[in-house]
């Protein structure tokens, strides 16, 4: 601890600096380095290899006007409109069911968090054959009797990126009802006895007394949602791979295709730029409204 | 019926009510508060009835929505027990007529990537060989790291951890590229070795926040001793902080074991088509457009890939908890 504050030749602590070069080269070099080059190479004109062939904002301009650019950016604007939503609501919802003193407590939670244990990969797979027209839950509404009935957002352009949420929710929902019942344990129990004692509502409570007071988890949960949805990838590959036509695109997807099927690298600099942009418009932010004013 | 709940909520005695902070939250998460389970209303003890209707509301919900949840892991195995006449006839929730297990031994040894026919067994083992030098390296230099973090500090320290935290919430995408130049410089691109430094590299930063953050809880007396006593770094590391940290190391294991089975991203990526990972694996099989589509293996198959991270999940369950709750909330 005191090793900080006092006056250090760089071979004090030498084996404490050696264990330490992964990581540091790990964030200098990986993840500073990288995406430094990433941005850079964005205004170049690579191919199928990287080049130093500044072009300016030309990858840029190509990106926003790709129509399957434009879609993967309203795709992932509704995902995660409507994830961040229901995952904060169900979330909240079913931790506040779990903190009412009930029975069975642990086997409730650990039914409710294990789909967050499977991969995106196999949520997308079995909601892919539970959304299936000709076998899922249309067919079956259908085959009692219900002819007219329809349900199939994996073929439907309109809807697949509804469909692709259900999956979404069913596997995240979990986490964060985890992470809201760890908040209303933290909740002090006198402030329930003070609201019982003024006849507040129990929904009053919630509402304007204990939701302000778990400020600190729920900034936690956005950001924890808002980052799985930015990297949203292995769910649409899975589910869709993408279509039908190109109608769930996303763009960690967009990235993928551009760099390594269509040998388009400075379209998939460009857009890894881009996503990386809307997350810095998101966690600065919130880094400052947490860290910042307290350090200075 | 607007009384019962706040009866039911001031329950807890006094003495847990004043503990504070995120080790109270996880003990109660781990449903050991049973003990408290004290009703104490205004008038004294008053005996819970069983059947009220706020009761039949709250565990009525609960149960709906399990069941909801229950459903894709229950259509799943009911699909992957049908012969394909019995699927292509009925209906996906009725359980199976007549079960068979052909589906299962076909996913596991048979089933087909392109040219190779070996079934998702390929890329199970493929998995494992990805698994257990990831994991095992990735803590390692984590648990060394936080050590360093935590205990030896030496300047620009911090600023190291906190650009690697900074790092965390990077997009993946941005940094897929440089580290396919990286390892293709060291000739390493395209093997198993390569996606394990990849795995360590994107595991460092949560590893290491839990690890320095638990370090540092470790009494600071305990470290000064060692050092009197003239114990250096890595004495002090293997022989006092590891042992104690144990349940840690445990947590750290389950972290990273579901999340690099898991992983689809890297393992398509960083890897040849005769590595590819289970996960990998899988999805190429399912949504391979060659073929008939035989449901009933492609969810036997699912269900095989989801079965290390589930099978680890029920076994550990307050741990896995304790882990995304570590994870999660302090980062």
């Amino acid at each position: 601890m005191s090793a900080a504050t006092r006056p250090a030749r760089w071979h004090r602590n030498i084996s404490a600096k050696v264990a330490a070069i992964p990581m540091i080269i790990t964030a200098v070099v990986v993840f500073i380095g990288g995406t430094a080059w990433t941005v850079l190479y964005s205004f170049t004109n690579s191919k199928l290899l990287p080049r130093e062939k500044f072009v300016g904002l030309a990858q840029y301009e190509r990106l926003w006007s790709s129509s399957k650019w434009l879609i993967s950016i309203e795709n992932l604007a509704i995902y995660g409109a409507f994830s961040l939503v229901f995952s904060l609501l169900i979330g909240f919802m079913l931790a506040a069911l779990l903190d009412q003193k009930i029975r069975f407590e642990d086997t409730f939670r650990t039914i409710l968090l294990y789909p967050f244990a499977l991969s995106f990969i196999v949520t997308g797979l079995a909601w892919q054959w539970i959304l299936n027209p000709d076998f899922g839950i249309q067919h079956v509404v259908r085959s009692l009797g219900w002819e007219s009935f329809n349900f199939d957002p994996l073929y439907n352009p309109e809807i697949v990126i509804y469909g692709i949420l259900i999956a979404g929710l069913w596997q995240g929902t979990g986490l964060i009802m985890c992470l809201m019942l760890a908040g209303l344990r933290g909740i002090d129990e006198d402030i329930w006895k003070a609201a019982k004692i003024d006849g507040i509502p129990m929904w009053k409570t919630y509402l304007f007394i204990v939701i302000p007071m778990m400020r600190g988890i729920f900034i936690t949960a956005i950001v924890l949602i808002a980052s799985g949805i930015i990297k949203v990838y292995d769910l649409v590959v899975a589910q869709t791979g993408g279509g039908p036509g190109i109608s769930s695109e996303v763009p960690a997807k967009y990235v993928y295709d551009a760099m390594f099927l269509s040998q388009n690298l400075g379209q998939g600099f460009a857009a890894s730029t881009m996503m990386l942009l809307t997350v810095i418009i998101i966690v600065v932010p919130w880094a400052y409204l947490e860290f910042g004013g307290k350090r200075k | 019926m607007t009384k019962a709940p706040h009866l039911l909520k001031g329950s807890m005695t006094y003495d847990t009510a004043m503990e504070t902070g995120p080790d109270r939250a996880l003990r109660h998460g781990d449903g050991s508060s049973s003990g408290n389970r004290m009703v104490e209303g205004p008038a004294g003890r008053k005996p819970r009835k069983a059947l009220s209707r706020r009761n039949i509301l709250i565990y009525g919900t609960l149960i709906v929505v399990c069941l909801y949840y229950l459903l894709p892991l229950y259509v799943m195995i009911v699909t992957s027990l049908k012969g394909m006449p019995e699927i292509r006839l009925g209906n996906i929730f009725a359980p199976p007529v007549e079960v068979t297990f052909q589906p299962w031994v076909k996913a596991w040894a048979e089933a087909c990537t392109g040219l190779n026919c070996d079934g998702l067994s390929r890329g199970f083992f493929n998995s494992v060989k990805i698994l257990i030098p990831s994991v095992i390296l990735s803590i390692a230099i984590a648990s060394v790291n936080g050590y360093a973090l935590a205990n030896w500090r030496f300047k620009g320290s911090e600023t190291f951890f906190a650009i690697l935290i900074v790092g965390a919430f990077i997009p993946y995408q941005v940094m897929i590229y440089p580290i396919v130049i990286m390892l293709r410089e060291i000739g390493l691109y395209g093997s198993l070795t390569g996606l394990v430094i990849v795995h360590t590299i994107f595991g460092m930063p949560i590893l290491t926040l839990l690890f320095r953050n638990y370090f540092a809880s470790v009494p600071q007396e305990l470290f000064k001793a060692a050092r009197v006593d003239g114990a250096g770094f890595w004495a002090i590391y293997f022989q006092i902080m590891v042992p104690m940290s144990l349940p840690i190391f445990v947590v750290a294991m389950i972290l990273q074991v579901t999340g690099i089975w898991n992983d689809f991203l890297f393992g398509v990526i960083y890897t040849k088509p005769d590595l590819y990972p289970m996960t990998v694996q899988l999805n190429n099989i399912v949504n391979s457009t060659q073929g008939v589509k035989e449901y009933n293996v492609n969810m036997a198959a699912t269900i095989l890939t989801g079965l290390v991270p589930l099978t680890i999940y029920f076994i550990s369950g307050k741990l896995f908890v304790r882990g995304i709750a570590a994870g999660a909330v302090k980062g």
